[in-house]
């Protein structure tokens, strides 16, 4: 439809990128330059995220509906407490506000660690292990229209599973890993990213996740049958029920908020039981990657078959390391691992005019000159022309075959 | 030929470095390839690189080993709201230290004396072993290689 052509460009017309600041030049015997003091790694992180307590907490850059979910909890269970717990002390039985005081201390904690722990981000290749990766793929120098994208099949349990590259970390993704385009980072077992909690949710901090909602499920349940149960008993005796949240402002306010989110929060925790008993990731779940529909004969390679070892699994596995090592120092010899700036693999500051998910460096193309751009959807590597930079986003619209339908 | 780690350093300059990728025919578990690479064929036997890997491949398998112990521990651990994480160390961290302490060993022992270097599979995030090959810098070391046929799609 559209006419798809490559055009040689000339890199001296491109607009010189500036690479993220590499952390030393390399020469340095320090682990300084003079006047700065020693630099830990997660302030070179190239990822979207943010760190806090000298890097021990980690969250996504957007933090999402944190706080909306935060200011939620703490509103209702004070209400609860405030409003509902002395009248149900008094008229049923003091276990009540012990109840609800350990389901909100055990919500409120596992929130945030869902929110604060390392999902299980990858760090992105080093530019040695991104050249040795490079040389692997078949690169013949065919001059073919479309080259294949780029994927690695591995046998898993007897499964065909394919592996994706990554542009953007430079390495082909492990199994169950995706990449978040909201944090730019590759996460081990991704599930999906969570705007309630403001990161996302993958290897690490599942199973606090899972508790989280649970325990969540429980505590607004919990709240909304006392509230009911308050309300109803303030009514009785042919006063009413507009009497009695007369009484008690707050309940109304907490009737409404509990009756809204219990049953999503209930169904949520429904799936994601399904989910741990048969070892899926949400990701996984909502692609379809394991149900069949290529109308192949694929099962979960993953799953045990059995319910209580694949809960197991998923829950009580090991503790896993985080892998970015947040605290670390920077190292002082030539190996710099930040992925500043690679001779191979320049970073481009055009990525920021073009309208489609992007990586941050790209391949060489076949034809052997440097690629300004590359497709992330369909793998194709693309030469645009050097026309001026306000005509580069249709360039790239009509070149891109993914795009152009 | 090198006596020990310093003096690998000092007087070696890197030439190369093949990356054992990691095998995925058993899962998402940590485990990495025995293939031997062909850039190691001159440099250190077979046998010495293959057990290398089989016992960093044995000291993943029980740092992510699910039995009984690990259950008891996920359930304690739910039951303080995971706070027990900030406590006490994980079994995980306990048996990366048994293997930064090995990996130093072999280093010091097999592979620094043959001029090569691994580096621990956690400072490149679990995904390869690093070997350096180091060549002596009065010697005309053959740069670094065009090819390497380490890494090959695990079957």
């Amino acid at each position: 439809m559209k006419n798809c052509e490559y055009q040689q460009i000339d890199p001296q017309a491109l607009p010189t990128p500036t690479p993220t600041p590499p952390p030393h030049h390399g020469k340095d015997t320090e682990k300084k330059k003079e006047p700065r003091r020693p630099r830990r790694k997660w302030e070179v992180f190239p990822g979207k995220n943010r760190f806090y307590c000298d890097g021990r907490i980690i969250v996504a850059r957007q933090s999402g509906v944190l706080p909306l979910t935060l200011g939620l909890i703490l509103v209702t269970s004070g209400l609860f407490f405030i409003f509902d717990c002395p009248f149900l002390v008094k008229h049923l039985t003091s276990c009540i506000p012990v109840i609800g005081g350990v389901l909100f201390v055990f919500v409120l904690i596992t929130l945030l660690q869902t929110s604060f722990t390392d999902p299980g981000i990858l760090p992105r290749a080093t530019p040695d292990e991104a050249a040795d990766i490079e040389k692997q793929i078949d690169n013949t120098g065919n001059t073919s229209y479309r080259p294949p994208p780029r994927t690695k099949e591995v046998l898993i349990n007897q499964q065909v599973v394919k592996l994706k590259y990554c542009f953007t970390c430079k390495m082909f993704r492990p199994p169950r890993t995706s990449h978040c385009s909201l944090c730019d980072n590759c996460v081990e077992r991704f599930d999906h990213h969570c705007p309630w909690v403001g990161n996302c949710v993958g290897k690490r901090n599942y199973r606090f996740f899972y508790t989280f909602i649970v325990s969540l499920s429980f505590l607004t349940a919990f709240i909304f049958g006392c509230v009911t149960t308050h309300l109803a008993l303030r009514a009785q005796g042919g006063k009413g029920l507009v009497f009695a949240l007369q009484e008690s402002p707050g309940s109304a306010v907490e009737l409404v908020i509990c009756f809204f989110s219990v049953w999503s929060i209930l169904g949520l925790s429904g799936f994601h039981t399904y989910l741990v008993a048969s070892n899926l990731t949400t990701n996984e779940d909502i692609k379809g990657s394991w149900s069949g529909k290529s109308g192949e004969d694929v099962t979960n390679p993953y799953s045990q078959k059995n319910i209580f070892i694949n809960c197991c699994s998923v829950l009580c596995v090991p503790m896993p390391p985080s892998l970015i090592d947040r605290r670390g120092f920077l190292p002082t010899d030539e190996s710099a691992q930040t992925g500043s700036a690679d001779i191979e693999l320049p970073t481009l500051a055009a990525k920021s005019e073009i309208n489609v998910t992007k990586p941050e460096s790209v391949p060489p193309c076949v034809s052997d000159h440097p690629v300004l751009t590359h497709c992330s959807l369909c793998g194709v590597s693309l030469c645009l022309r050097p026309s001026t930079n306000t005509r580069r986003r249709s360039v790239w619209t009509l070149l891109c075959p993914a795009l152009a339908d | 030929m090198f006596h020990n780690l310093q003096e690998l350093r000092h007087s070696a300059s890197l030439a190369n470095k093949v990356f054992i990728q990691r095998d995925y025919s058993e899962g998402t578990t940590c485990k990495f390839q025995t293939k031997f690479p062909s850039e190691l064929e001159s440099r250190i036997e077979r046998t010495l690189f293959e057990d290398t890997v089989k016992t960093l491949n044995n000291y993943y398998a029980e740092a992510e080993k699910i039995g009984g112990q690990s259950y008891l521990e996920g359930c304690l651990a739910c039951a303080t709201a995971y706070l027990i994480f900030l406590c006490m160390e994980t079994r995980y961290e306990k048996v990366l230290k048994k293997i930064a302490k090995y990996i130093q060993e072999q280093n010091e022992k097999i592979y620094a004396p043959r001029g090569l270097l691994i580096t621990d599979p956690i400072e490149r995030g679990m995904r390869v072993i690093e070997i350096s090959i180091y060549e002596d810098r009065g010697s005309s070391g053959s740069s670094s290689g065009s090819s390497s046929v380490s890494g090959s799609t695990a079957r």
